[in-house]
């Protein structure tokens, strides 16, 4: 079974059924199984902040939803994250391309990685790092961990985990 | 009509439908207007409110009424073309332009300017998109209601504020009492 679509297996077990998603290279893979899904109603997003919106729409309207984004979207979403998703206690599992870790060509990248993991801390938000791809075997308890708490949890998932970038 | 008397005007319309109010002075105006419980009160994250109406309407069955203003469409213009392409036709976005940001003062928006936001929303492809007067925005709504197709209202109406309390409402309280309604 590829990755992907064990990725999507355990959101889907996990009973989310809407997810909306802002492309990575690294994400290309998880976003085309999700669009294959019948299960998942897949919404792509112009924007992360957008996206969780919509998310927290779904999931008013009784679908448990995740969004797909890459971790510079952190840099777009901290005031959703605190006044929406936060605030309103809604749960939502944030499946994270970690863009310049390890193997990472593009330069740019690297400055948001420094602040990903001291953002997500500053918010309070629990956070997983996907390095090896065994931590996968994680995504199942995490997910049920987000919607046992009520809270954003993040998921970075990084080069080594893809296999490259 | 400013807007606090466009939503006096069509809250006996909206009273019973699942409703998205935008941030700051619309949800205040509201609250004070006709507090129900079928209401979603934001009482931040700015331009949100259109996209968390889309995903309701995508998410369940019943009709959904975003009440946004234009500073917070422009705020997330991103999210016109995802509605445009995520068709609900339980879902109807109402616009109310009075082409300023009128809870941070008054501050004249672009919408008060060259750009029409109706014809923003048409160019992003949203089908059935509506501008009216705010005297015709009860009657509009209402045919919007009944007409089973996702619409975007936009409503030209003038700038002003009326005095109203903030909302103390618990956030968490807000979202249970409207995702009962939800359910009910």
């Amino acid at each position: 079974m590829s990755i992907h679509s064990r990725i999507v297996d355990d959101l889907v077990a996990n009973g989310v059924g809407f997810v909306t998603t802002v492309p990575c290279k690294q994400l290309a893979g998880v976003i085309e199984e999700l669009e294959g899904r019948a299960e998942i109603h897949h919404v792509p997003a112009n924007k992360e902040d957008e996206g969780m919106g919509l998310c927290a729409g779904a999931f008013m309207g009784g679908k448990r939803s995740a969004i797909v984004m890459q971790n510079t979207a952190i840099g777009v979403t901290i005031n959703t994250l605190a006044t929406l998703i936060q605030f309103y206690r809604l749960p939502l599992p944030m499946l994270i391309s970690y863009r310049g870790e390890l193997g990472e060509p593009v330069a740019c990248q690297v400055e948001m990685a420094l602040h990903t993991k001291a953002l997500l801390a500053q918010l309070h938000i629990p956070t997983y790092h996907f390095h090896r791809e065994s931590d996968v075997e994680e995504l199942d308890a995490i997910l049920k961990h987000c919607f046992m708490c009520n809270k954003p949890v993040a998921v970075l998932t990084d080069a080594s985990f893809w296999k490259g970038y | 009509m400013i807007r606090s008397e466009v939503l006096r005007d069509i809250a006996p319309v909206i009273s019973d439908q699942l409703v998205v109010c935008n941030i700051g002075l619309p949800s205040q105006e509201l609250h004070m207007i006709d507090d129900q419980p079928t209401t979603f009160y934001m009482l931040g994250t700015m331009g949100l409110a259109s996209s968390i109406g889309l995903g309701l309407a995508l998410a369940q069955k019943k009709k959904v009424v975003a009440i946004d203003g234009d500073g917070s469409v422009l705020t997330n213009f991103g999210t016109l073309p995802t509605i445009a392409n995520n068709v609900a036709d339980n879902f109807i976005l109402l616009i109310i332009d009075n082409g300023s940001y009128g809870s941070t003062g008054d501050q004249p928006t672009y919408a008060g300017g060259k750009t029409s936001l109706a014809a923003v929303a048409t160019a992003c492809g949203c089908e059935t998109v509506v501008e009216c007067k705010a005297e015709d925005t009860k009657q509009v709504l209402q045919a919007a209601l009944a007409a089973d197709r996702m619409t975007i209202i936009v409503s030209k109406c003038e700038s002003g504020n009326v005095k109203v309390p903030v909302i103390t409402l618990d956030p968490v309280a807000i979202r249970d009492r409207f995702m009962k309604q939800v359910q009910a």
